[in-house]
């Protein structure tokens, strides 16, 4: 699905085609197959193998790309510190990848601000998914002010609370000043952006406001004046008395000012500072051309600052996004969240998994029933690592549910397996599953013909065909190969053998399968990789 | 040999690879990337790989030939190798580094050079394995044959 019926840009021709995306990637040879994907994707690609020349590049242009793939473990720099650099700086969406998908590091992921985090090894369509999260982020900003009506001020509260007497210090400002600026120029060309893309009101007209040091230090003393526990875009606004300045301006400056203090907070919690006032060289070289006089400035407001959110609390603030954005993507990120809470992947369990599978096909096998492979788009990745039975999450059970359709068989076993899904490990699942419910549940559906896999009932009805997005049609990854039932019982690990010479394509078999397969059952039987279904 | 013999040698062959575990649904992946564009796809990502993963295994050895084994970087390596293998999709290399890191985390030092000796050797099989796969392949083409798996896009 190259154009989602967007007008053509003058940026580029035909959304996503065009995208330009930086990958980082230590590894020489996921690098070369990334770019080929992404290319067969028709997206710009731009690799780097460091993470350092990757911030030389984004900072040289800084509109010079959309979306940044990077991966976590590099020599240099930790993926996570890109992360927020580039969350920072350029206030791009950025798509962490890893072979490791261990829950702890995902929510690290999550909560440093990546978009989504994919497990090696990377299927196409994960890929072509990824310009969703452009969309999104340029959506988002066009509503910001929107939003800012329902403000979350308990968030605000509990986050000034939670200590920040060393988060003023000269740096944090400054790179402060330069996140501003940035999500502005940002939110000045999505806007054109916008309008020209997508023609209707996602595109408001905002206020251009410059948030010069003046105005910043008016806001900053503003803020210590009333109090954190007590601030309000309101006050705030009444305080700095600057009135050309809308609630919405401040509304806006301080939800960017918090998210940085947090993610400071985060840091240093984690450093252990003991005064304030500390540098952060990383932070530092970031804009050496203006840096000596804003570090001057901000000296200044350091000190106002220090005294004012001087907290006794030095706890440890868990920002998440859904305290401030919108609240669409509050449920987004709280899904995520959810999801990957729930999710432990235990490599050790695929081979207790691969037995049961064996099991569990046998006495299909017996009943002489064929299985259905579609080995095109094979879901490795997606199996491999077993994600444990615990999720309780109803709301997102359900909104995934939904996206099941058709025949009554799968229907039936869809909604009785509500209250027991477990999501695949795959965190895009929940990315791309949302889209895709709040968009075209009818092209998410996926036909689940019952005859094909009888013992559904020893699946305990949990099966669960998980959409992608809707870049691909139903028909697209419709190669089906009938196995031999043979194969089964010396299958070994990975995929299930299969007869090259003589695979046909039924087509009364089975319409569309997905990628992820989500089920639940008693036993605990765990589809892993060797089942693919795409 | 004529072609039509050749290519169900390879057919077989790769069937074998993929039922004695060696590779994954990954290769195939490689498999379906590879285009007029980049006709040699395949063979240029596993040499990439094979290039990697010689010195990473060096770096491995070196690292556990140390007086006082520096654990969390051995676990690097490794961690290293398991996200190169699975890019080719050589799964049982893969599987050999995940077995190898639980003995990282126990600091188990007799445990990882046992690990390092079979990663070496799991390297070292699927390595000729996939070049046996490739002069295969080659020769089909030679005699003017093409390859199956690409034709029925796999």
């Amino acid at each position: 699905m190259d154009n989602n019926g967007c007008l053509p840009c003058t940026r580029r021709e035909g959304f996503p085609a065009g995208l330009r995306v930086l990958v980082v990637d230590d590894d020489p040879t996921w690098l070369k197959i990334l770019e080929k994907m992404l290319k067969k994707c028709s997206y710009q690609v731009t690799t780097c193998c460091l993470a350092t020349e990757a911030l030389k590049k984004l900072r040289e242009r800084k509109d010079a790309f959309d979306i940044v793939i990077s991966d976590v473990n590099m020599p240099d720099m930790n993926g996570f510190k890109l992360l927020e650099h580039v969350g920072l700086e350029m206030d791009l969406p950025v798509i962490m990848m890893s072979v490791d998908g261990e829950t702890s590091r995902v929510m690290k992921g999550v909560q440093h601000g990546a978009c989504d985090y994919l497990l090696k090894p990377i299927r196409m369509k994960e890929l072509r998914n990824i310009w969703q999260h452009v969309l999104r982020k340029r959506i988002h900003e066009g509503r910001e002010f929107e939003s800012l009506e329902g403000f979350d001020f308990e968030g605000i509260h509990h986050l000034m609370r939670n200590g920040q007497d060393q988060c003023c210090d000269d740096v944090s400002l400054f790179a402060l000043e330069d996140c501003i600026s940035s999500t502005r120029k940002r939110k000045d060309t999505d806007n054109k952006h916008d309008e020209r893309e997508f023609g209707d009101s996602s595109s408001t007209k905002k206020a251009r406001v410059v948030w010069s040091v003046d105005l910043h230090q008016k806001f900053v003393q503003a803020v210590n004046q009333i109090g954190f526990d007590k601030v309000g875009p309101k006050k705030i606004l009444d305080l700095m008395n600057v009135p050309w300045l809308t609630r919405e301006n401040v509304a806006s400056h301080l939800q960017k000012y918090r998210l940085y203090l947090s993610r400071l907070q985060k840091q240093r919690d984690q450093k252990k500072c003991s005064s304030s006032g500390i540098k952060n060289p990383d932070l530092n070289p970031k804009d050496p051309g203006s840096s000596s006089i804003k570090n001057s400035m901000n000296k200044q407001q350091n000190v106002v600052s220090i005294d004012g959110f001087r907290c006794p609390n030095n706890g440890l603030v868990q920002l998440h996004e859904s305290d401030f954005t919108v609240s669409e993507l509050n449920k987004t990120e709280q899904r995520r969240a959810l999801a990957t809470n729930n999710i432990i992947p235990d490599p050790n369990m695929t081979k207790v998994s691969q037995i049961v599978l064996n099991q569990t096909f046998s006495p299909l096998n017996s009943e002489g029933n064929i299985e259905v492979f579609d080995c095109t788009i094979p879901t490795q990745y997606t199996w491999n690592q077993v994600p444990k039975r615990k999720l309780q999450d109803d709301p997102k059970s359900q909104s995934i549910a939904s996206m099941v359709s058709s025949p009554s068989a799968a229907s039936s076993i869809a909604s009785s397996a509500v209250d027991n899904i477990i999501p695949v490990q795959s965190k895009s699942l929940m990315v791309n599953d949302q889209s895709s419910v709040t968009s075209n549940p009818g092209l998410k559906t996926q036909e689940f013909d019952a005859s094909l896999i009888p013992d559904l009932e020893f699946y305990q009805q949990n099966l669960l065909w998980g959409g992608e997005a809707a870049f691909s049609p139903l028909e697209e990854d419709l190669n089906f190969f009938l196995l031999q039932s043979e194969c089964y019982n010396d299958m070994n690990f990975g995929m299930h053998s299969i007869d090259m010479s003589d695979y046909y394509y039924d087509p009364g078999l089975i319409a569309d399968v997905p990628n992820h397969l989500l089920y639940d059952s008693a036993d605990y039987s765990v589809v892993d990789q060797s089942l693919f279904i795409a | 040999m004529e072609v039509g013999q050749m290519q169900r040698q390879w057919i077989d062959y790769t069937r074998s690879l993929f039922i004695e575990g060696f590779l994954d649904a990954q290769f195939l992946q490689l498999e379906q990337l590879q285009d007029d564009n980049n006709p040699d796809f395949v063979v240029e990502v596993v040499s990439l790989f094979f290039q990697d993963s010689h010195k990473l295994l060096n770096d491995l050895t070196v690292a556990l030939d140390q007086k006082s084994v520096d654990f969390k970087m051995v676990d690097a390596h490794v961690h290293q190798l398991k996200g190169s293998s699975s890019s080719i999709g050589a799964q049982r290399v893969k599987n050999c580094c995940i077995a190898f890191r639980n003995l990282c985390e126990e600091q188990n030092i007799d445990g990882c050079l046992k690990c390092l000796h079979q990663v070496k050797q799991e390297c070292c099989l699927v390595k000729n394995k996939l070049e046996t796969l490739f002069r295969l392949e080659q020769q089909i083409m030679a005699a003017g044959g093409s390859i199956p798996l690409m034709e029925l896009s796999f």
